[in-house]
């Protein structure tokens, strides 16, 4: 069965079949997407479709890897789009693709009666392959026309990760892996806190240092280049050494955060385009709950730094990169240089997780300045773990505001949000001046600009889930958006909907309270979305909800959403221990994400996806002082171990008939909802900022 | 730092190399940069993650802040070297069989952390449980929350 589907946008912008699909000589399919694999498993995810849309086996396709040189411009690998818009995009191209071919072929055979069979095209005698007609069909044609196509979806099988046994083998697969004849190796020196100039550098101590190439000194950005890796890292502390640094420090401190979120100069902007600036009406409603929620800056934390590698050949400029969006970057990298951007090329190749934008960008940045200096060299720089913690972009530290108006009998007549914080984007090419790190360093550079939002269209970012999905007469509200930076901000894995989630599922529980009504029997009563009803009934029947854990420190809690209200539907509950700390034991997770591609990469990405924010939730805080960034380790930014992860149970809700939803981002708020609403069963005591630490829920109950 | 190199002979896979290096410089660098062995990871350098975990005469250790004065005649077994053969050691083999990796970084850590625990397991045949896999890999870090599936491999991977 095959749903209706627009053209997917990816088609409006990359409009030729040719531009997705190629038959190469050596007898197999060449796939070519924008969307960069970055360990969540979409090669593989594309990998399926192209191969069900041909008739052929996955074997037979090879997916390229995102290059400006071929692939299609799709944007970033971001917002759990890429199987919405690469996934849609391939299937329908080869749905064309096998029209076209099926129709040469029934010519060359003169026949009607010739279908696609394992792969051939056959008329029961004779056989013909894609490749026999390759160079009859013309692929170099529009996909202006393309409104059906088949669903990406239409049958479920699991193909195991086309890179994974790669990955386990130890076998050379990411970017840091990646060696040229005549390679350098580059590192940078970061200013010990943010707004620091350089006053006095001596590279002398350094240029002579064995293996040395060269020493960059531009403005305050600093480096070296050397002929092994060893070498650039022992110059690196040697030029550390070597430098004194000036300039004053932001007195900010992360204990100051949402008194400075919600009275820093902002830009502000209401909640939907058809909002009112009025404060919701409270009238025929019996009863009101008004609270504020936060959350601090948190990390990326992969366990990877960032990395790239740079070769200048005359003006042409060549970069190796996992960045999130080949075509941004290059953009960036050309607004940055003052460069002819036709004669930069970015290629992407996999690197350690991501789950938003890190700082693989700045690393291409800081390649391409050291590679100048070394003509012809290929130059890989790779960041230290501190720099990683330290100088990457953060997830922006939010507040939330939410007032609620409701009658004695459940009706939520009124809903008012008002979100303060950073933008959740800085990406490369979406700001105002160039968002890549060094360039705010070099002597002619422009510091970044405060992050912006995506827009409301497309999910927002400060206001990602604001809007709550339960029937709510009259919901109003505005974005607070920083026009400072003090802490360098942008895009992490699920944007404001980590904490509105969070935020909005508190505040259903606690009218449930008040109300003396169950959550999951009061969520139900407020709801009308069909498949929001059902992975909620699902995660009750997975949990056997009602059967709460026995223990005076036990407790359990539910979250739903459906992310961005326009993508996966998520439900979870969470039961934990509340002792000393938090400990999660287990969560049941109901998923709705439209017709399942791979089920096992679906499950995949739904777990990490949980047990990251878990992480979050309970343990994460980027914590900062005098301009500098304090937490830029391991032992001072913990993330969730091995001992303390809980036993995850999840089930899919599939939906064959329906278009695909990205699952990558789509468990994060529930899950943190989930772990809020189960802290307060456990302790009676609501919890409104973030993380779920000891010391939060100590001040919580002493208020 | 000292900025006077000295060439030290290591016994790495079961060959014997020579290199030229500071004292101080890691074994990770070493690996990775002088004889090309990538598979074994920079996490943190510091010892904090576990990314860059390898075997000193069999007990795993962190190669990113084990020096190199400190190696002198122990054997060195990195993930190229754990293999017996062509065959994969039984937890790469489990690992592949429950895909459990999303972006695989963290594996060649945890894998050369949790060998030695499975081949004793499997010598011994007891099989390891959820809870001694997950006490073994605490020092072990995952971003991804692959940590279920990577606990389920190894203990597939002890069954004898």
């Amino acid at each position: 069965m095959s749903a209706p589907a627009n053209l997917s946008p990816s088609l409006t912008a990359n409009p030729l079949l040719s531009d997705w699909i190629r038959f190469t000589d050596d007898e197999a399919v060449e796939a070519l997407t924008g969307k960069s694999e970055l360990g969540q498993g979409i090669s593989t995810a594309l990998t399926l479709v192209v191969a069900r849309g041909l008739g052929l086996n996955p074997a037979q396709v090879r997916m390229v890897a995102p290059t400006t040189v071929i692939s299609p411009d799709e944007g970033f690998t971001a917002g759990s789009l890429s199987v919405q818009h690469s996934g849609s995009a391939l299937a329908q191209v080869c749905d064309r693709v096998r029209e076209l071919f099926l129709t040469e072929a029934r010519q060359h055979m003169g026949s009607d009666q010739v279908h696609l069979v394992n792969g051939q095209f056959t008329d029961g005698a004779r056989t013909l392959t894609y490749w026999d007609m390759a160079l009859n069909v013309d692929l170099d044609v529009t996909t202006a026309d393309l409104t059906g196509g088949v669903n990406p979806a239409s049958e479920t099988t699991d193909l195991p990760r086309i890179d994974l046994a790669d990955k386990i083998l130890g076998r050379p697969r990411y970017l840091q892996d990646l060696r040229f004849p005549s390679q350098s190796f580059g590192r940078v020196i970061r200013p010990p806190f943010r707004g620091a100039t350089i006053d006095q550098v001596d590279v002398a101590i350094t240029s002579a240092h064995l293996g040395v190439q060269s020493v960059v000194i531009d403005g305050s950005f600093a480096g070296v280049v050397a002929d092994s890796e060893i070498h650039a890292i022992e110059a690196a502390e040697l030029l550390a050494q070597a430098i004194t640094w000036t300039g004053t420090s932001d007195a900010l401190t992360n204990a100051d955060l949402v008194e400075f979120l919600v009275t820093a100069p902002t830009v502000n902007a209401p909640l939907t385009e058809t909002a009112t600036a009025e404060k919701a009406t409270t009238e025929n409603s019996d009863c009101t709950l008004s609270a504020r929620y936060s959350r601090p800056f948190i990390a990326h934390g992969s366990i990877g730094t960032s990395t790239a590698i740079a070769q200048w050949r005359g003006d042409e400029l060549t970069v190796w990169s996992h960045t999130q969006g080949v075509y941004p970057l290059r953009t960036d990298l050309a607004r940055a240089l003052n460069h002819d951007i036709e004669s930069i090329t970015v290629h992407h190749v996999e690197g350690a997780g991501c789950y938003g934008h890190n700082p693989a960008d700045d690393a291409a940045y800081d390649a391409v300045l050291l590679a100048r200096s070394v003509p012809g060299s290929p130059v890989l720089v790779s960041w230290t773990r501190e720099d990683e913690l330290g100088w990457g972009p953060f997830g922006p530290a939010m507040v939330v505001d939410l007032a609620a108006s409701f009658t004695a009998d459940g009706k939520i007549t009124s809903w008012d949000w008002n979100g303060y914080g950073n933008g959740h984007s800085s990406r490369p090419s979406t700001l105002s001046s160039p968002s890549i790190l060094a360039f705010g360093d070099q002597a002619h550079g422009i510091p970044i600009p405060p992050s912006n939002d995506p827009p409301l269209v497309t999910g927002g970012g400060t206001a990602r889930n604001g809007r709550p999905l339960y029937d709510i007469e009259t919901i109003t509200g505005s974005i607070y958006r920083l026009d400072v930076m003090p802490i360098r901000a942008s895009a992490l894995r699920s944007l404001g909907a980590h904490l509105n989630v969070f935020a909005l599922e508190s505040h259903i529980d606690d009218i449930a309270h008040q109300l003396g009504v169950d959550p999951l029997a009061y969520r139900l009563s407020q709801l009308s979305d069909p498949r929001g009803i059902a992975v909620l009934e699902k995660v009750a029947a997975m949990s056997d909800w009602g059967n709460r854990p026995s223990g005076e420190s036990a407790g359990r809690g539910l979250g739903f959403a459906r992310y961005k209200n326009s993508g996966a539907w998520c439900a979870v509950v969470a039961d934990i221990t509340a002792e000393e700390t938090v400990r999660v034991d287990r969560l049941w997770i109901a998923v709705d994400v439209g017709a399942v591609i791979t089920r096992d990469g679906v499950l995949n990405q739904i777990e990490g996806g949980a047990i990251q924010s878990v992480s979050w939730t309970l343990k994460e805080e980027v914590q900062f002082a005098d301009g500098r960034v304090t937490s830029n380790d391991w032992e001072a930014y913990p993330i969730l171990r091995f001992s303390e992860v809980p036993h995850i149970q999840i089930e899919i809700i599939d939906h064959p008939d329906q278009p695909s939803l990205g699952s990558g981002e789509c468990s994060m708020g529930p899950t943190a909802a989930a772990l809020g609403n189960a802290l307060f069963d456990t302790i009676g005591v609501r919890v409104r900022n973030l993380p779920l630490s000891p010391e939060n829920i100590v001040s919580a109950i002493d208020e | 730092m000292s900025n006077v190199e000295q060439t030290y002979s290591v016994l790495v896979n079961e060959t014997s190399c020579e290199v030229t290096c500071d004292p101080e410089t890691p074994l990770l660098w070493v690996l990775r940069d002088s004889l090309g062995l990538i598979g074994t990871r920079y996490g943190c350098g510091a010892g904090t993650c576990g990314a860059c975990t390898v075997h000193l005469d069999g007990i795993p250790v962190h190669s990113c802040d084990t020096p190199m004065w400190s190696v002198g005649t122990k054997s060195v077994t990195t993930i190229e070297g754990l293999p017996l053969g062509d065959e994969p050691h039984p937890v790469q083999k489990e690992l592949i069989d429950c895909q459990a990796g999303q972006c695989g970084y963290c594996l060649s850590g945890i894998i050369m952390r949790a060998a030695p625990l499975v081949d004793a397991a499997r010598a011994g045949g007891a099989m390891l449980d959820r809870e001694s896999v997950c006490t073994a890999l605490d020092g072990n870090l995952c971003r991804c929350g692959v940590h279920n599936r990577i606990i389920d491999a190894v203990v597939k991977a002890s069954n004898p």
